[in-house]
């Protein structure tokens, strides 16, 4: 783990005190082998945007799926909205489920419902009338710029379009926490770039606090060095030397987490295998 | 090796599958149970019911029907020959139809609906697992086995009780077909020998058991779509042990519930 005393102090941390929308303390989890994560602690504050960075296989969609609740731990506690989930029932999990919003890293969106009804998965559960879900779908694909696709199948889109609905569904809901498994895994660079357009839309027009799980360095510069000009409509970077002060960084090494802490610190760090990953 | 040793090797292998044969069944025992009460706590998907009605129910109308006729036909056949070495081919419309009643209309369209869909219902499913939208149904705040099984499972029941039903009549039309057109015997004695051969308790028999084979079709389909693990080869796997364990505990449940029931009725 990241010494904070090694490290320049960050520009501006999200409020210490407010109390964090997810909280990990010392998790561990293993499937029939050796532990997919060890003794993982972090906390995620009300407006901040966690990057969680590590190459493939070393459990970073399985520790998204731990904050969900769709994996429960061997050992550690897991709060999510203040109450302890790690051991909770399932029945119990869902209302809290349904105050986040998640996107796969393949989108999973379901086959066999249009885009319309996958955007509004939860909204038809609650029964919402069909003129307001029409009208919520389109604001939200409206939001990620697929307007025209209300009435295609998934099959009909391509890999970024999916992406870009996955988004939509787990917006619509007004998440009061975002999770973001590898959004821009596999997608070309452009399709990449307007992906994490989104991501920061989301970010700085909203102020949802989110963790986003990625192997790309790329991503999580940009998440970090730019922001969105809601006038200009798209991201724009942040001035020279200037970071968001909202947006930090954990790192996994074979399920341990081996850094936490801001962009500077990342960039300073000490750790080998995380210069090795800059690298 | 020493002797003590190579025996606890070879034990070894027996108790781990014997150790998954228990937790399998008691995951199964837990899973369909919940499955089947939660018709019983709102939400009832009853949209998602009536659609697993047409998919299951009208879709395997066409399989139920041809298998029925087809197995009244061969019935019909046999029976005959047996029968005319005792002089009694009159009663061969008794035979077929308190055979097809009885027993074959429930087992063979059992069999063949499982075939049609526990299959259908463990790949779909399965599919989902591994593209992961159970995870995402769940993260949604929906419970997969209220949303995706229980409807499954209560169209399954309610459809194959119909498709018996179905099956039988056209067992006996086919039972017929054979006995007016090969073996030229009177239409209207074949038809008097079913209507006096038949008897309450033989209905009863025969509806009774198509409720337990639609559950088991459905919940073991179901079950085995929901525990797929291994991407596509995996729902390969999921679908083989669903139609085959569905398959075998269709003609094993068969066997008890006649027991049971010929027991009440005797």
């Amino acid at each position: 783990m990241n010494e904070p005393s090694n490290f320049a102090p960050q520009e501006s941390a999200p409020t210490p005190d407010a109390s964090p929308v997810v909280a990990m303390r010392d998790v561990w989890i293993g499937f029939d082998g050796p532990n997919v994560l060890e003794k993982v602690s972090f906390s995620v504050a009300p407006t901040e945007t966690r990057v969680l960075l590590g190459p493939t296989g070393v459990g970073k969609s399985v520790l998204l799926k731990l904050v969900n609740g769709l994996l429960h731990p061997d050992r550690g506690s897991i709060e999510l909205f203040g109450e302890e989930i790690a051991h909770m029932p399932e029945e119990e999990l869902f209302p809290l489920r349904a105050r986040t919003g998640m996107v796969f890293q393949e989108s999973a969106l379901f086959d066999s419902l249009t885009v319309r009804d996958n955007v509004a998965f939860q909204l038809i559960q609650e029964r919402v009338p069909d003129e307001e879900i029409d009208r919520r779908v389109r604001e939200a694909l409206r939001f990620v710029g697929l307007e025209e696709t209300f009435a295609f199948y998934p099959a009909s889109l391509s890999g970024g379009m999916k992406r870009r609905v996955a988004i939509a569904r787990a917006l619509i809901h007004k998440p009061e926490l975002l999770l973001y498994d590898s959004p821009t895994g596999g997608l070309d660079p452009v399709t990449s770039t307007n992906i994490i357009e989104l991501i920061l839309k989301e970010r700085d027009v909203h102020g949802t606090p989110s963790l986003l799980v990625t192997h790309r360095l790329q991503d999580a510069f940009t998440m970090c060095t730019h922001h969105f000009d809601a006038e200009q409509g798209r991201m724009v970077p942040l001035p020279k030397g200037h970071t968001d002060p909202n947006t930090t960084f954990l790192m996994l090494e074979d399920g341990n987490l081996i850094f936490d802490g801001s962009l500077h610190d990342l960039l300073h760090t000490k750790n080998e295998y995380v210069r090795e990953f800059l690298e | 090796m020493p002797r003590s040793l190579a025996d606890a090797m070879a034990i070894i292998p027996i108790e781990r599958t014997a150790k998954q044969l228990v937790l399998t069944t008691q995951d199964y025992a837990v899973f369909s149970w919940s499955a089947l009460m939660n018709l019983f706590r709102p939400p009832v998907y009853w949209p998602e019911f009536l659609v697993q009605c047409d998919v299951i129910g009208v879709g395997s109308v066409s399989i139920v029907l041809l298998t029925g006729f087809f197995t009244g036909c061969v019935l019909s056949l046999q029976s005959a020959t047996t029968l005319a070495a005792f002089g009694a081919t009159s009663i061969t419309g008794r035979f077929v139809s308190l055979t097809m009643i009885r027993e074959l209309g429930a087992v063979l369209t059992g069999v063949m609906v499982s075939g049609r869909n526990a299959s259908s219902i463990a790949s779909e499913l399965g599919s989902m697992v591994v593209t992961e939208q159970i995870d995402a149904m769940r993260a949604l705040g929906v419970d997969p086995v209220r949303k995706l099984a229980t409807p499954r499972i209560y169209a399954c029941i309610s459809m194959l009780f119909f498709l018996t039903i179905v099956a039988d009549a056209f067992g006996i039309l086919g039972g017929a077909f054979v006995t007016v057109f090969l073996n030229h015997q009177n239409g209207t004695q074949y038809f008097s020998m079913v209507w006096e051969g038949l008897h309450y308790p033989d209905i009863i028999q025969g509806l009774v058991k198509p409720l337990f084979f639609g559950y088991i079709i459905a919940s073991i389909g179901c079950f085995y779509g929901l525990r797929t693990t291994g991407g596509t080869e995996g729902v390969g796997r999921s679908t083989i042990k669903a139609v085959v364990t569905s398959s075998v505990l269709i003609i094993a449940a068969d066997f008890m519930l006649s027991q049971l029931l010929l027991f009440l009725f005797r």
